[in-house]
């Protein structure tokens, strides 16, 4: 707050338990479920830096439940299922709440995701008032409460997911393709072995070798290549990764039969970077920060561009190139759409559509308000521009039943076939 | 010679076809499967025996894909059945419409192919139709027959059936003609079919129209020709319509293998459950239990007296509800001496007349009616109409009759018909009431409506629930989805039993988490008190208690607690005196009659539809009006009105004058409500001529209809489509919107964002309306905080006009200072209203929400009917400026949601002052705000009350919750007077 305003400050804040430097100690971190693979390694990390850490996987009726009863009826979908998993595992006795903290991201932009850490304190407030909320930024929130980063720390955070990013996608443009059941699994397997291992002995950094191991390890599992609807998934970043948001929509996929196409978490971090140094760009909103943005877009733009060009050289299909996706941002709308996954859902809409994914899955949770933008909002041009591009948007939401979502699903599907005919 | 077989199941009927080789149908039925689709699909599979002893089989349809994964049948999606349906059968159709039970599709064939399916939150269907039937109290065929003969057309929300039930039902209550109710439904479901489905393509050229309803349905059929502007050339309806998906289902079996029909009977027969459903626990685990569970209940009955003996006074409480009629007639020592409890068909007026009739000739002179008094939606035109000498808000009704019960209740649920009702109550008052938003309402109807779809009546469908086995866990949302998750279980094979326990089970979870959003039962209150018909179902009673873990109080008369608290309130009323009720005797009631018309008001812009009664003894009754003037009597300005002044003030911003640049369009919406000074100013200064978008109204919202890209966005930005095609018919130049991330930063929050959909509704516009291009829409993106980026970006904005930056500041800082100008008139006019107030004793009420919910279309009066109970109105940015700084336990980040919080602060400390909050439906941000600002108020004592405004254009439940709302601030008053 300025100080241009010199009225009195009336506290309606309650208190809260802080995630204290002690608590390191004491304390098991519960993550919610996201991108199973990517969360793995982060994981690791986390527990190479001194904390306890445990990604949850439980779900079921009984964490939507949980989620309905502590969330207001319109708040995101995200919010209720990360909250349901947390209330569901803090009740199911296998951890003691007096010794456990949870974490969430906030990314401090102008979207309600900001907010669901003060969602979720409210939420344990009611039956858990001692577990603590520590939250994961880059935007100087909480400071209190926050994971404590410093640069080696962030650095191996920034492989893991580069990492994680070229398991999921080898593992995707491999398993619908393999000879022998399993086997894809097994690479997938492998390679998270493999990258804790360099995590361990302080390899990681070696991107070459790293990305050069999983390519190879993926590139020897034996395939057929038989012609597969490849199908995109796009959309609001949660319900985009997370089998509990999306009703498990890269299995349900593989199932029918088709090459799931799911961008990569690096752009995700490179968009929420890029849009610190369009702000200074658009509105001269510099800061102190401004330059280390400038920095880490470099650098990470330089191993994306690394991985990429490696990928190049085997069978498979590489990342998207943000610049790119930049580029595709300018033609379908503005760079300033910064809000939620803004401008990226159809600068990866366009992207996959040129790369000849032009079946997409947009995901949504109910009433998300970016995604009536750059969503819903967008497909018009996307369709304009990529006449053969298929999509279909798909709201996910707590009463939204799964048969709603496939039979929607299906008829993308059956576009496609016909399209592939 | 080769049978194809397509079996169609929805989520409804059950549709089959047998066609040839070459795609000809021989044989097609269609039959409704009441969710008993196995043994439908089986005895339908039974009538084609003497076709062929074999077929080649596809099934498709909602319903169909469970049963075709579990028999191992080959499946093909519906809308694709009907794509090949059509392509093959009417080549040359350009767009196909297929309105199913829960499902509505549009295919697109000329001009890039597209099919889609309705959204997840989407009404507009058959079952919406079945729905509003029931409402009606008809049958879906004499529906039709009615829709033909209407005269006139009714605003009605088509989102979702439960939006549109509360549009429907305070028609109904007001006397207006079936005939146009039903007219003005189908109209409802042809613009949800525009909006929801087509999405910004226009549906022209040759359009089919496909599935049971368009067959069926010639209301619908002409609604859709007239909006659609078809002719007879264009809209075709083809006879094999209902049958259409089947057909195409049976062309897509060619690929299939010939198989026995026998084997495919065996096979089907073999389903067996699934595992999938989530099962909850049973009702009750014995008949012991459930005898012990109606014992106790039977505690909390009242006494009978005998009304062809009772001598004495007696005293009439009467519950106009919104889809049923409560009627009580009690002594002085609370016998029962008459009840009854009616749906009331749309004309409660005359199931009140003939009770009365009934009471007067039962009672003859024996008894004397001292009091009489009348609550609930109808309160005001009953009164009007036969004198009642009482009119009470029905919450406090409510409340009356609960104390009567426990006189230590700390907790009322009522749940009606179509509204839940909520009260904490606290030393013997009330001390917060909710109400259900619009959007989990429904819930009590609900039951009702789909009884009537699995062929039952309600009593004996909730009782099948008492001893289900595994009822089944159904959503807790709005009846929409609910009927998804229905349609899921029934895909699953859940039986009746299961599914009606899931509902009652359902409808308690909307009520307690949804409505009351405990997060604990204990939030509750020890001494519960249940209420309204719906807990008179022992199913939803006993569901109650199982999720509450508590034995709460159901009076017998749980139906009639309205009608008995306002008899109770009749009677404390009149106790001391004399004098015998106003109401209307016998024979004056012989003589009563009356007739009802409904005219357009033309006293405003506003054109409210208004319902015109005429008594026989002459008095007049007009309902549906927003103000004095259509109620025929003169209107009273309201100075202490700041909402009126406000837009006012932005009305009178543009100078009429001449431009000598051109002409800028600017669409009053959105943040144009809040930066039309700025920019106002800004394009003058330029010397551009500056036009405003047509006022906002139901038309104009049609008028931009089809370009809306989502359709459950809020509607102040669905109606900014409507000003964007406003602006585009009056030929400016260019229309100006900018994009702005970031709004003004008032320095009192951690940041100053603007909400997603203000920031960025520029860019949806521009791609989804044809008409508007990079010279016709300017649209920069600026942060109005920061003069030197901001005037680069206008500079470039407008480079076509080469105008210097200099003087692009320059307007821009004139602009800004035009902003300020009018936030200080704001400002002062506010203080002056409140200095009014006070001398004049009325007590103000800060009606808070965003700068664009000024506009009357988004609040549709409600700021006038503040001002009509006698309140002063404020805005919140007249008071925030005076309010603390504020700490919430949220991220404090955007503009307008700071202001909200100091506003509320600034409530807190003033005595005089009590905060409303207007929140539109799917603002996301304000599922955040709002318990911010209910904390906040409540925190330090004072009410909160929130009122959800969407297209819905009546006021019947606002009122009731403004009224309670007065009438408990009374209450405070009366306590610390007494103190």
């Amino acid at each position: 707050m300025s100080e241009k305003t010199s009225r009195p400050v009336a506290d309606f804040t309650d208190a809260y338990p802080v995630f204290t430097e002690e608590m390191k100690a004491t304390h098991t971190i519960l993550v919610p479920d996201m991108l199973p693979w990517h969360f793995d390694l982060l994981t690791h990390v986390m527990r190479q830096e001194g904390y306890k850490v445990e990604v949850l996987h439980n779900e079921g009726r009984a964490v939507i439940d949980e989620g309905l009863k502590h969330v207001h009826n319109d708040t995101c979908f995200p919010a209720l299922c990360v909250i349901g998993q947390y209330l569901d595992a803090l009740k199911s006795g296998k951890y003691d709440v007096t010794k456990t903290a949870v974490l969430i991201t906030q990314t401090g932009g102008g979207c309600r995701a900001s907010n669901y850490l003060p969602i979720i304190r409210k939420a344990l407030r009611a039956e858990f008032p001692a577990v603590p909320v520590i939250s994961l930024n880059f935007s100087g929130l909480e400071k209190e409460s926050g994971l404590r980063l410093n640069l080696g720390f962030i650095k191996k955070l920034a492989y893991c997911i580069l990492y994680g990013d070229v398991i999921m996608t080898c593992f995707n443009q491999t398993r619908p393709y393999e000879r022998t059941a399993g086997e894809s699994a097994k690479a997938r397997a492998d390679c998270v072995q493999f990258i804790r291992s360099a995590l361990d002995d302080g390899s990681f950094a070696r991107l070459e070798r790293n990305t050069g191991y999983l390519l190879e390890r993926f590139g020897a599992v034996p395939i057929e290549k038989t012609p597969r609807i490849k199908v995109g998934i796009v959309g609001e970043i949660y319900v985009k990764y997370s089998p509990l948001g999306n009703s498990h929509l890269e299995d349900f996929l593989l199932a029918e039969g088709c090459e799931p196409v799911v961008p990569a978490l690096i752009d995700f971090i490179l968009y929420c970077v890029a849009n610190n140094l369009n702000d200074a760009k658009f509105y001269g909103k510099r800061s102190l920060s401004t330059p280390v943005f400038a920095f880490a877009y470099r650098w990470l733009y330089g191993k994306q561009k690394a991985v990429i060009r490696m990928m190049q050289k085997t069978r498979f299909a590489p990342l998207h190139d943000f610049k790119t996706l930049r580029r595709h941002a300018d033609e379908v709308i503005n760079q300033g759409v910064k809000m939620g996954e803004g401008w990226l859902i159809p600068a990866e809409m366009a992207a996959l559509a040129e790369s000849g994914t032009e079946n997409i899955v947009c995901t949504q949770p109910f009433g998300c308000l970016p995604n009536h933008i750059a969503g819903k909002g967008a497909m018009r041009v996307i369709k304009t521009r990529y006449p053969r591009a298929n999509i279909v948007p798909v709201d996910y939401d707590p009463s939204a039943t799964r048969v709603n979502q496939e039979n929607r699903i299906k008829l993308m599907l059956a576009t496609a076939r016909e399209n592939l005919g | 010679m080769a049978y194809f077989l397509g079996i169609d199941v929805g989520s409804t009927t059950v549709k089959l076809c047998v066609s040839d080789e070459a795609g000809t149908p021989l044989y097609t039925s269609y039959e409704r499967h009441f969710s008993r689709v196995k043994d439908c699909v089986l005895s339908e599979l039974e009538k084609i025996r003497s076709i062929s002893a074999s077929f080649r089989v596809a099934v498709t349809g909602s319903a169909g894909l469970g049963l075709a994964q579990r028999g191992g049948l080959p499946f093909v999606q519906e809308v694709q059945a009907a794509f090949t349906a059509v392509k093959k059968r009417y080549p040359d159709a350009d767009v196909a419409v297929e309105l199913g039970g829960e499902d509505a599709k549009i295919i697109f064939l000329t001009g890039g192919v597209e099919q889609r399916m309705n959204g997840s939150c989407a009404g507009g269907t058959g079952a919406f139709i079945d729905q509003m039937a029931t409402l009606l109290d008809v049958s879906v065929e004499e529906m039709d027959k009615l829709a033909l003969q209407a005269e006139r057309i009714y605003p009605i929300a088509s989102r979702c059936g439960v939006f549109a039930k509360s549009d429907i039902q305070p028609l109904l209550n007001q006397g207006a003609k079936k005939e146009d109710i039903a007219a003005s439904i189908f109209r409802a479901v042809v613009d949800q079919t525009v909006s929801g489905l087509a999405q910004g393509r226009r549906i022209r050229g040759k359009v089919l129209f496909l599935g049971g309803p368009l067959h069926f349905l010639k209301g619908l059929q002409k609604a859709f020709k007239e909006t659609l502007g078809l002719d007879d050339a264009h809209a075709i309806f083809p006879p094999e319509a209902p049958c259409f998906m089947a057909i195409g289902a049976s062309m897509s079996a060619i690929g299939s293998h010939e198989e026995p029909l026998e084997s495919l009977i065996s096979r089907l027969k073999a389903i067996g459950d699934s595992a999938e459903i989530t099962v909850g626990r049973p009702l009750f685990s014995s008949r012991e239990e459930y005898s012990d569970f109606i014992e106790r209940h039977k505690r909390s009955d009242l006494e009978f007296e005998n009304i062809y003996k009772y001598e004495g006074d007696a005293y009439l409480g009467v519950d106009a509800g919104s889809t049923t009629t409560k009627l009580i007639l009690i002594t002085p020592d609370n016998k029962i001496l008459y009840s009854h409890y009616q749906t009331n068909n749309g004309r409660p007026l005359d199931i009140v007349t003939a009770r009365l009739k009934e009471v007067y000739s039962l009672t003859g002179s024996r008894i004397a009616i001292r009091g009489a008094a009348v609550t609930g939606y109808g309160e005001d035109m009953m009164k009007a109409a036969l004198k009642f000498d009482f009119g009470i808000v029905e919450t406090m009704a409510h409340f009356k009759a609960a104390l009567h019960f426990n006189p230590e209740v700390d907790f009322i649920i009522d749940i009606g018909g179509q509204d839940i009702k909520c009260f904490k109550v606290k030393n013997r008052a009330i001390d917060s009431i909710m109400l259900n938003e619009a959007c989990s309402s429904g819930c009590g109807s609900f039951i009702q409506t789909f009884a009537k779809a699995m062929g039952m009546e309600i009593e004996p469908f909730s009782r099948l629930g008492l001893f289900a086995k595994r009822p089944v866990e159904l959503g807790s949302r709005c009846t929409v989805f609910m009927n998804s998750s229905v349609k899921q279980a029934q895909k699953e094979g859940a039986s009746i039993e299961d599914i009606s326990a899931g509902l009652s089970s359902s409808i308690v979870k909307n009520a307690i988490y949804k409505v009351i959003r405990a997060r604990t039962p204990e939030e509750l209150g020890e001494h519960i008190v249940v209420q309204g018909g719906t807990f008179l179902n022992d199913a939803v009673l006993r569901s109650f208690e199982l999720e509450t873990g508590k034995e709460v109080v159901r009076p017998a008369i749980a139906g009639l607690m309205g009608a008995f608290g306002a008899a109770l309130y009749a009677k404390e009323n009149t106790e001391q005196s004399t004098l015998i009720s106003a109401l209307l005797t016998e024979s004056e009631l012989d003589r009563f009659a009356y007739s009802s018309k409904a005219v357009t008001c033309k006293g405003c812009t506003s054109h409210c539809s208004v319902n015109i009664l005429t008594f026989s003894d002459g008095r007049r009754f007009i309902s549906g009006n927003k103000c004095e003037r259509g109620a025929g009597l003169k209107l009273v300005e309201h100075p202490l009105d700041l909402y009126a002044y406000k837009y006012e003030q932005l009305l009178a911003m543009p100078a009429e004058k001449e431009g000598t640049r051109g002409t800028v369009g600017l669409p009053l919406q959105l943040v144009m409500y809040e930066q039309l000074p700025l920019w106002t100013t800004f394009f003058e200064e330029l010397g551009f001529r500056v036009v405003l978008s047509d006022k906002s109204s139901r038309d104009l919202y049609f008028r931009g209809q089809h370009t809306v890209a989502s359709d459950t966005a809020c509607y102040p930005a669905k109606l900014l489509h409507g000003h964007i095609e406003s602006l585009l018919d009056k030929g400016v130049d260019f229309i100006f919107y900018p994009c702005e991330s970031y709004n003004l930063d008032e320095h009192d929050s951690v940041n100053h964002f603007n909400c997603p959909v203000v920031a960025y509704y520029p860019e949806l516009l521009k791609a989804n309306n044809e008409r508007l291009g990079p010279d016709n829409f300017v649209m920069p993106y600026l942060d109005p905080n920061r003069e030197e980026t901001t005037v680069k970006a206008l500079r470039r904005a407008l480079a076509r006009y080469k105008i210097p930056a200099g003087r692009i500041r320059k307007a821009y800082r004139a602009g800004l200072d035009r902003l300020e100008a009018y936030h200080v008139a704001i400002r002062e006019r506010g203080k002056e209203i409140l200095a009014r107030a006070k001398e004049e004793g009325k007590h103000v009420v800060i009606l808070a929400g965003r700068p664009y919910h000024v506009d009357p279309e988004i609040n549709h009066g409600i700021h006038k009917l503040l001002c009509s109970l006698g309140f002063a109105v404020l805005s919140e940015d007249a008071v925030f400026e005076e309010g603390n700084l504020v700490k919430v336990n949220v991220l404090n980040q955007w503009t307008y949601h700071a202001r909200l919080y100091r506003a509320a602060e600034y409530c807190t400390r003033h005595r005089e002052c009590d905060l409303v909050q207007l929140v539109s439906f799917g603002c996301g941000i304000d599922a955040i705000t709002t318990d911010e600002v209910r904390a906040i108020l409540e925190r330090r004592g004072k009410l909160y009350t929130q009122i959800k405004i969407d297209e819905i254009n009546n006021l019947g439940v606002v009122k009731i919750r403004l009224r309670s709302l007065l009438a408990a601030i009374e209450e405070q008053s009366r306590k610390e007077a007494a103190q």
